[in-house]
């Protein structure tokens, strides 16, 4: 994401916390030693790009609760580390690192890191708090690779044969709702875009994570390896990043997409013309129709879309626009104060992500270019060195070009330290990156109970609206001696819709009251979520500092050391 | 300020202080804006401490500008040929940065360093314009200056200069493709040294100014960094929030650091390098006045063999131009020794200069790389401890 260099990755290793050392002390015997130290309780939020951050529970300190309401515990793959082994032999350690001793903190550090240098035993990057201990054997990851071009089916609306890519995606679990515990799909995008589409529609409320943008334009305009590629990537992130939710994650939509073969058998996507034709059809009848139109109750769970309820958007936009500018209050309001609040605070939120964000990339860059320059500096010592050895006839050149050698060899070192350190801050800042992507699902969340709202708003509107009609015809009607047959039959059809409609309200409130308990939870979840990520990021940033600091500040106080005799000269 | 030892054979003591040695020591201090707009310039007060009996007196105050520091540069280039004469810093071009506090600065650093070496330098320091410069009151030297203008040239220049004559010597005087040049190939290999060295160390020089920029970036986005932070953590609560604002507050600190780090690192490590860089281009000019001096004392050489010819034309011939002829040979002769004389002065004063050179760029590194390993290692300790601080208010945020 911000450029952490495969190299920087694949050195990124030599990094084992205090806490990580002392966890290989206290750790209750384990099967696999690989396993619990790549046991990860992710953030939920938390994307996973292969060997990141490996959070480790730290025996010492309490688990964070998980959300009450869920009756799975929160899923924490612990990732790729066990799935990856095979994968770790690419991150070996150079050679000469196997010789550096890192003890950051104390002298009480057992573990050096020597003894644990083991290729398959990499500990990586920071320490972490688990977030739900309990729950670190389930796991769910998903890859997504393989893209093939394939052609369009005959009955394509463009002449000459339309292609598109699809994706392989594997899922392993050990989750048994999944019936099996690996599995692969081929998928399209236009598939991916039928999921989340679903997935708004049957989790409403939820902080839903926001799937991969179209890319229209760029899918035109870049290279066609590299599109495929980073759309590759988007939808990895956005498939582990829904498996990581609790609730979605269990989801049928979710399973479906991941396991069934062939094309994807989620309730149709309507097309959107046949979508417009069929609201077009009904509307004349709902203009001119004798019955007021009704919205069903089963329709009243979902918003009001296009196409299909023009009526019920041209309705539930006057009673917004009411409540906007009329004067009366309407029938409902939302009246949790608390929730006024958590609206404000999320939008406060969002803009110091955003700027914490932007100044986060502005620092990795920073620290980047002073691992480059650092570099480049040594090296033109280097070639300074090589020169005024072979040119050397004094003595003193001799001298000058031994000093050159080890500052221009420290400045490397420095160099290479100052990468590493970098490639490390990246994926601990990420976490801003990730929550400032969440503020998306969570304003989807907001606006799901926002229509919700003015949904019941509508409705009881209509309502009040439908009881006065009936008031006046059955006034009406009784003036008259012996009843009026027209009036009525209409005061029954009247009765009628008003059940109906009585009924969709019911079911609107009921809706909306399941919303806002979703937002609650989900903001709950949020809170516990984030406050243990945060820190996570906090410590991990700050340990990364310390220990690259320590190592950069060895490096030097040799050069100083070595010099120290031009020190003493000086005048 | 670097004390002067005079090489002594006999040299007097002062009468105020029989057992002291001579010492000649300079301070270039205190630099002043002066002037208006266009014109305005930086004064120098250029404090000279001796016990020199040629000069006025144990101490003597003067104010200096640059251009008079060009003036004796060029005066002592002139006298001293084949020694090679500490180098000036730049005249700045860029017009913004010429009155900016570190610029400033840094001149006056070397130029204080400038004189302090012609100071410590056994002949250099005997010279009379070296006792005009630290001693002459404002007009003299306003004088002096105005007189001396466009006779130094650059170096670079002064190379074109020799490039251009060597090809016109050899094509007018020898006739020949051949260009005028020593045949020595130890001074071959010094002159490829010499220049090949000057290409290293411009780049190295150049990376050196650009970590001093990575510095200041680095400390620029920590503040902001830490600014950002700080914000954020005014959104949440309590623990949280704390932990975010300490490591808000510790981000500027060590922003601060960085770019206390920066300033080091331009005076001590990237003003040495830019200052040995300036060596070299000296060395060089010294190689074109060797060059020259090579050249004339060839021209001189060639001259004489022809006038010797023409000589005994003359003098079989008999011809009443004899006397005439032998006179000129004669001048000709002794300007050709004197040619000659300057040359091989030139050679024998590089060949000391340059082990000179060699010891005294050594000893200048040794020290530059010693202040920059320092610098770094303060600077990662201050990082360490800034942030290991940290640590135990986190522990303690999660525990909460």
């Amino acid at each position: 994401m911000m450029g952490s260099e495969n190299q920087g990755f694949e050195e990124a290793h030599l990094f084992a916390s205090r806490e990580e050392m002392e966890n290989l002390v206290l750790d209750e015997p384990l099967s696999n030693h690989n396993n619990h130290q790549n046991n990860n309780s992710y953030s939920s939020y938390r994307s996973a790009t292969s060997s990141i951050s490996d959070t480790t529970h730290h025996p010492l300190s309490p688990p964070i609760l998980a959300t009450p309401a869920d009756s799975d515990p929160l899923l924490s793959p612990p990732l790729y580390r066990n799935l990856n082994a095979s994968d770790n032999n690419s991150y070996i350690e150079p050679p000469s690192y196997s010789d550096v001793i890192f003890s950051p903190f104390d002298e009480n550090s057992v573990n050096e890191i020597n003894g644990l240098d083991s290729p398959s035993k990499n500990p990586e990057s920071s320490l972490t708090l688990s977030r739900s201990p309990s729950s670190s054997s389930d796991y769910v990851k998903i890859t997504v690779s393989n893209p093939k071009k394939e052609q369009e089916t005959a009955n394509s609306l463009v002449p000459g044969g339309n292609t598109y890519y699809t994706y392989l995606i594997t899922t392993r679990t050990n989750i048994p709702e999944f019936g099996s515990s690996e599995f692969s799909v081929r998928r399209r995008f236009r598939d991916v875009v039928t999921l989340s589409d679903r997935l708004a529609e049957a989790y409403r409320g939820y902080f839903i994570p926001p799937r991969p943008d179209k890319n229209v334009v760029e899918s035109q305009v870049m290279q066609k390896q590299e599109f495929v590629e980073q759309r590759r990537v988007a939808l990895e992130k956005y498939l582990r990043r829904l498996a990581e939710h609790p609730v979605i994650g269990l989801s049928d939509e979710l399973k479906v997409f991941l396991q069934v073969e062939g094309r994807l058998p989620l309730a149709t996507s309507t097309d959107v013309a046949s979508r417009m034709l069929d609201g077009a059809v009904k509307l004349p009848k709902q203009l001119f129709g004798e019955s007021t139109a009704v919205v069903a109750p089963h329709e009243v769970v979902q918003p009001a879309k296009g196409g299909r309820d023009l009526l019920r958007l041209f309705k539930e936009l006057k009673q917004s626009v009411a409540n906007d500018w009329g004067g009366s209050k309407p029938p409902v309001v939302e009246e949790d104060k608390l929730f006024m609040e958590k609206k404000e605070w999320i939008h406060d939120l969002e803009q110091q992500l955003s700027n914490a964000s932007q100044q986060a990339e502005a620092l990795v860059k920073a620290q980047q270019d002073m691992g480059e320059t650092m570099g480049e500096l040594g090296l033109a010592f280097i070639k300074l060195t090589k020169f005024e050895n072979e040119e050397a006839i004094f003595n003193p050149q001799r001298v000058r070009a031994a000093d050159m050698k080890c500052l221009a060899t420290a400045a490397v070192k420095a160099s290479r330290f100052y990468r590493e350190l970098n490639a490390q801050t990246v994926k601990h800042l990420d976490t801003l990156h990730e929550y400032l992507g969440l503020m998306l699902a969570v304003h989807g969340a907001f606006s799901d109970r926002s229509s919700a709202l003015l949904t019941v708003q509508t409705l009881l509107s209509e309502l009040s609206t439908l009881h006065s009609r009936a008031e006046k015809l059955e006034a009406a009607s009784s003036k008259i001696f012996g009843g009026d047959k027209s009036r009525v039959r209409k005061i029954e059809e009247l009765k009628e819709t008003i059940r109906v409609t009585e009924d969709a309200k019911n079911v609107a409130i009921r809706e909306y009251e399941r919303i806002k308990e979703n937002n609650r939870c989900e903001l709950e979840r949020l809170d516990n979520e984030r406050r243990a990520d945060f820190l996570n990021m906090l410590k991990g940033f700050v340990v990364n500092q310390v220990g690259y600091a320590e190592k950069i500040s060895n490096v030097w106080a040799k050069v100083a050391e070595e010099t120290s005799g031009y020190a003493k000269d000086s005048s | 300020m670097i004390i002067a030892q005079r090489s002594l054979s006999g040299s007097s003591q002062s009468p105020r202080s029989p057992s002291s040695q001579p010492f000649l020591s300079v301070s270039v201090t205190d630099p002043v804006k002066l002037g208006n707009g266009v014109q305005a310039y930086i004064s120098y007060r250029v404090i000279t401490k001796t016990n020199f009996p040629e000069y006025q007196g144990p101490e003597k105050i003067v104010i200096r500008r640059y251009s008079d520091f060009v003036w004796l540069r060029d005066r002592l280039f002139e006298k001293y040929k084949g020694i090679f004469i500490p180098p000036l810093p730049e005249k700045s071009a860029v017009e913004k940065f010429r009155f900016s506090a570190e610029f400033i600065e840094m001149r006056r650093q070397a130029l204080d360093v400038f004189v302090n070496r012609i100071a410590s330098h056994n002949e250099l320091q005997q010279s009379d314009d070296l006792r005009t410069f630290l001693q002459a009151d404002e007009e003299t030297m306003e004088r002096l200056r105005s007189q001396e203008t466009g006779i130094f040239k650059k170096p670079a220049d002064l190379m074109q200069m020799f490039k251009d004559v060597q090809t016109k010597v050899s094509d007018v005087v020898l006739g020949k493709e051949k260009p005028v040049e020593e045949s020595n190939p130890e001074y071959e290999k010094l002159k490829h040294y010499i220049f090949e060295l000057e290409n290293h160390l411009a780049e190295a020089q150049k990376h050196a100014y650009r970590l001093v920029k990575r510095h200041r970036e680095l400390g620029q986005s920590l503040s902001d960094f830490g600014k950002a932070a700080k914000l954020l953590g005014a959104c949440e609560e309590q623990a949280l929030g704390k932990a975010f604002s300490e490591l808000g507050a510790k981000s500027e600190t060590l922003s601060v650091k960085l770019q206390r780090e920066a300033h080091q690192l331009l005076m001590n490590f990237e003003e040495p390098l830019k200052d040995y860089v300036r060596a070299v281009q000296s060395i060089k000019a010294t190689i074109g006045e060797r060059a020259n001096a090579f050249r004339q004392q060839c021209e001189l050489a060639e001259t004489i063999k022809l006038k010797e010819i023409n000589l005994d034309k003359l003098m079989l011939t008999r011809s009443d131009r004899v006397g005439e002829a032998e006179h000129e040979y004669k001048e000709l002769k002794a300007e050709s020794e004197e040619a000659t004389r300057r040359f091989e002065t030139i050679v024998r004063l590089m060949n000391e200069e340059i082990v000179r050179f060699q010891e005294q760029k050594t000893q200048d590194m040794g020290i530059a790389f010693h202040e920059f390993a320092k610098g770094q290692a303060r600077l990662a300790n201050s990082t360490a401890d800034a942030w290991r601080s940290l640590l135990p208010k986190l522990e303690a945020c999660s525990s909460a």
